[in-house]
């Protein structure tokens, strides 16, 4: 059996003394065209080229803003372990720097009491607006579209929505949720818990389509093109103007599957939107929990969303007569 | 072909290795289903032969001591300082102290709670506190048949052979933090076994089954009406206390709740209004018959902050979801079955006339999983003999 294409890592590597580049007023900020280095590994998964990256000042206060965040959490985390190393290793992904009680409502806690999630939360939040800025700028400087920044800005919604919009219309930052690995794991159970089971959540229903949706149409899709790899079908970007027999063959692989096909340029908007309507259905679904519906099983009984089965002859008990009040 | 770092056989090899190795967390099949609620609503038991068979050697009920004469002369007359037994027969009484004996302390024999030079006296801490035990056990086998039915219980069910059940729990403040500004768990980040090993709440018990916070947190209306004001960090509490009821009864969710209205009695099992009296029955024998005992155990017996040693649902369950699979020991005891209910609680469940005989439990489940536990009761029998 040929392996030739059926391989996990880039065949080839592409070398060029000079680096890909668009032609640009040189000595300006915009000049890019030196401090670059070839690495074979990264070839075998990307481009050989590294660099060059350009972080300015959005890029450096970014990236400032979320080690600040980065140190909070892990501080705190190790703090709660009293700075016992193996501890820390040991119970990290159950650790977490929760934000503050309910009853804090949303004035300011005291820094143990919450305090540190708040601060965490802005810079955090800091950090990703300005790396966000640094994608719409470097996307103007090439003259490129704003696919991406719009993109990364769907999943700021969601962010925003989970710990910022949704707690303040909710009069607490304690409806958001923590820092952690299992914490927020545990945090997004319970919220379906609270909220009468999150499935009955249409919004919710919508961004599984889109999540799931996403990860078949980026199989179906890289699946094609390296599948016509052999006929240079990797080289989609020209097949879109010239079509040549890798883009014909993949075409005719899904309308004989199918009776369908995207386009080699189509292909790309399917996929931008199913992975732009994932978090955006899904922030609205978390911002109409508890703000304007409070228990989605019930909602979906009163709309005829939930089938209904024989009733259990099993009554609430502490409605009964005589029933223990404690 | 260019050159490759691993050869075709080595490469299929290493990904081989590396999907077995996702699968490390697994249980190895095969694993008995069996149906637990109306179809489709993906209400099943789930139970692994081998653990069920551990479950069922260490859940078998010791031999008993044979019933003895109720006439004669009564304790309180042939012995002194009998508070609680006094009504009964001398051969009874003695049949029931060297019954508490085999079950509480088998090791240390009389002497664990008795001065052996005068058994009246009340000198020994073990003794007051067996005392208080005893109402205890007469207490819920005749005021909350609602959680222990006809089965009741004896000390057996929860000392199983051990002076201080293996199953009990103290107030838990966590681990040590670093105390300033920094560093507060609030509650979590400090796995258990009792709820699950989970990053949830680690001390659930104390609001829950000492204190009578509401447990309650779903929503009871399909809009916001503004009343109810539970919030995400309250659900987790409850959730960590579920998390210990499915590990102390060795059940998943199902065995209660229809999972997607977990709130909803009409689309609960029966077994949820069972469970229902016995968190008030815990909170019963945790107030009433533990923490007046604080003063009288010694400081070694406390918890970290000096309370009282306390019950929760491993405490008899033990890991079955009827303790020790809902054989009554307590039967063969009527000395134990208290004085007549000061309380009556109306039933909920569907069928609380059940009789307690292990075979009739069993009904009470569906026939296929009655099957499977009479597949491997049988199975383990074998084993044992």
């Amino acid at each position: 059996m040929n392996i030739e294409y059926q391989n996990i890592f880039t065949r080839t590597q592409v070398r060029s003394a000079h680096p890909h580049t668009v032609p640009m007023e040189e000595n300006t900020v915009f000049d890019r065209s030196s401090g670059s280095f070839h690495l074979y590994l990264a070839g075998k998964i990307g481009n050989a080229r590294i660099g060059p990256i350009f972080l300015g000042w959005f890029g450096i206060a970014s990236i400032l803003c979320g080690v600040i965040a980065f140190e909070i959490i892990g501080l705190n985390m190790w703090a709660s372990v009293n700075w016992d190393p193996v501890q820390f290793l040991r119970l990290w992904p159950w650790l977490a720097l929760e934000p503050p009680s309910p009853a804090y409502g949303l004035h300011t806690p005291p820094l143990r009491e919450g305090g540190w999630w708040l601060i965490d939360g802005a810079f955090l939040t800091a950090a990703i607006f300005l790396w966000w800025i640094r994608t719409y700028r470097i996307a103007k400087q090439l003259g490129l579209g704003l696919h991406v920044c719009w993109a990364f800005g769907a999943a700021i919604w969601l962010y925003m929505v989970l710990g910022f919009f949704r707690p303040i219309l909710m009069g607490a930052w304690g409806e958001a949720p923590p820092f952690g690995f299992f914490p927020h794991l545990d945090w997004t159970a319970a919220l379906s818990l609270r909220y009468g089971n999150l499935f009955y959540n249409p919004f919710h229903m919508l961004s599984i389509v889109f999540l799931y949706g996403s990860a078949l149409l980026f199989a179906m899709h890289g699946a094609t093109i390296l599948a016509v790899g052999r006929y240079g079908g990797e080289r989609e970007i020209e097949q879109i103007i010239d079509r040549g027999t890798a883009s014909e063959r993949a075409a005719l692989f899904w309308r004989w599957t199918m009776g369908f096909n995207a386009t080699m340029e189509s292909v790309h908007r399917w996929a931008w939107w199913f992975a732009i309507l994932c978090p955006l259905t899904g922030g609205i679904g978390i911002l109409l929990t508890g703000t304007a519906v409070d228990n989605w099983y019930l909602w979906a009984v009163k709309h005829h969303v939930a089938p209904a089965y024989p009733i259990m002859p099993v009554v609430d008990p502490a409605t009964l007569p005589g029933a223990p009040t404690n | 072909m260019d050159k490759t770092y691993f050869s075709r056989f080595t490469r299929q090899t290493l990904l081989l290795i590396a999907s077995i190795a996702l699968l490390a967390g697994c249980e190895l099949p095969p694993n008995k289903t069996a149906q637990w609620g109306f179809r489709g609503t993906g209400m099943v038991d789930v139970e692994h032969p081998a653990t069920m068979q551990a479950n069922f050697a260490a859940n078998q009920v010791p031999e008993g001591i044979p019933a003895a004469d109720p006439s004669g002369p009564r304790a309180s007359q042939v012995y002194k300082n009998v508070q609680v037994l006094g009504d009964l027969s001398a051969g009874q009484f003695t049949r029931v102290m060297l019954s508490i004996s085999n079950w509480v302390a088998p090791q240390q024999g009389c002497a664990y709670c008795h001065n052996l030079a005068n058994f009246a006296d009340d000198s020994l801490y073990t003794k007051v506190v067996a005392r208080k035990m005893l109402q205890m056990t007469r207490h819920i086998n005749a005021d909350w048949k609602s959680h222990v039915q006809a089965t009741g219980v004896t000390c057996y069910t929860c000392h199983r052979g051990n002076p201080v059940p293996s199953n009990i729990w103290f107030k838990d403040e966590g681990p040590r933090t670093a105390m300033g500004y920094l560093g507060n768990r609030m509650g979590v980040g400090s796995p258990k076994p009792s709820m699950g090993n989970s990053s949830l709440p680690f001390d659930p018990f104390t609001n829950y089954l000492d204190n009578k916070d509401n447990i309650r947190m779903a929503s009871t209306t399909a809009i916001p009406t503004g009343e109810d004001r539970q919030s995400i960090k309250q659900t987790e509490w409850t959730y960590a206390l579920m998390m210990h009821f499915s590990k102390s009864l060795g059940v998943n969710c199902t065995f209660c709740h229809n999972t997607r209205a977990f709130a909803d009695w009409q689309q609960s099992t029966p077994e949820r209004s069972v469970a229902w009296y016995g968190i008030r029955m815990v909170r019963d024998l945790n107030n009433d018959y533990m923490k007046p005992l604080t003063e009288v155990f010694p400081a070694h017996r406390l918890g970290p902050t000096g309370d009282v040693a306390k019950t929760y649902c491993a405490t008899c369950h033990q890991g079955v979801y009827k303790p020790l699979y809902g054989v009554s020991m307590a039967r063969d005891y009527p000395e134990l079955q208290g004085p007549s209910p000061s309380v009556v609680v109306a039933p909920a469940a569907k069928d609380s006339s059940e009789e307690s005989s292990p075979k009739k439990n069993k009904k009470s489940r569906s026939n296929a999983s009655a099957k499977l536990e009479a597949e491997i009761g049988s199975a383990a029998k074998t084993a044992a003999n």
